[in-house]
């Protein structure tokens, strides 16, 4: 049963891969590719303040979830840094809990 | 001793020199507990991103502060029990800056090895890179 969801985001991500074989048959699906290099790595930082909202509310689109790292591009270790201080900064008021 | 970084959102409503009042007010209870207080940074007034009772507007004041927790108990009662303070937030950064300076410091000494292994001519990494700045700076003013 958990394996199902899982698997079907594998193959998702496999699409994506390669595009160009697979985007005919699917018949207009559209490949938005973003940038697939973290930020925070290339900016060189070590700690990411919760404080700092216009920096994260960048990655909160218009529901106000995280961004998923697989569209932002966003490292492993950049990403639960990026997941805390978005979590903190809802907690005072910085950043929305939703958006509507 | 630890590091923490307690965060509050004063009322709008309340005057400047209450807000005056009531930060010396705080730090005196975390400095008479035994913490010393390492920097009181006012945000000044910003936009909830949410409203807060019935506030949509709010003063935030940081302090960071090094202590051994029980400062922060008796912070957060008085907190508490303040009207004027409408919500407040303690976190611990010491780990979390000791971690910073771990990956800097790794990454300087990374650094310095490329450059050297790159280059012999120089040993410290540091000369040349300020060098090119500032020739850089003399460039742009000429």
């Amino acid at each position: 049963m958990s394996s199902e969801p899982r698997d079907r985001d594998r193959r998702d991500d496999r699409r994506d891969d390669r595009g160009g074989r697979q985007g005919g048959q699917g018949g207009g699906r559209r490949f938005i590719r973003a940038r697939k290099s973290c930020r925070f790595c290339a900016d060189k930082v070590d700690y990411i303040d919760y404080k700092d909202g216009r920096l994260l509310g960048s990655y909160i689109p218009e529901r106000g979830k995280i961004l998923p790292r697989r569209i932002s591009g966003t490292c492993a270790p950049h990403q639960r840094m990026l997941a805390t201080a978005i979590k903190r900064a809802r907690n005072c008021a910085i950043l929305p809990f939703t958006l509507d | 001793m630890r590091v923490y970084e307690v965060l509050f959102i004063v009322a709008p409503n309340v005057e400047e020199s209450d807000v005056d009042n009531l930060v010396t007010q705080l730090s005196d209870v975390a400095t008479n507990q035994g913490a010393q207080i390492a920097k009181i940074d006012r945000m000044g007034r910003r936009r909830l991103a949410y409203p807060i009772g019935k506030f949509t507007e709010g003063y935030y004041v940081v302090f960071t502060l090094e202590g051994t927790g029980a400062e922060i108990a008796e912070l957060e009662r008085r907190m508490r029990v303040t009207d004027a303070v409408i919500r407040y937030i303690t976190i611990r950064i010491d780990e979390d800056l000791k971690r910073a300076e771990k990956f800097r410091v790794r990454r300087v000494a990374r650094a310095a090895a490329s450059a050297g292994s790159r280059r012999n001519r120089r040993r410290e990494p540091a000369l040349p890179i300020t060098e090119d700045v500032d020739d850089d700076d003399e460039e742009d003013e000429i």
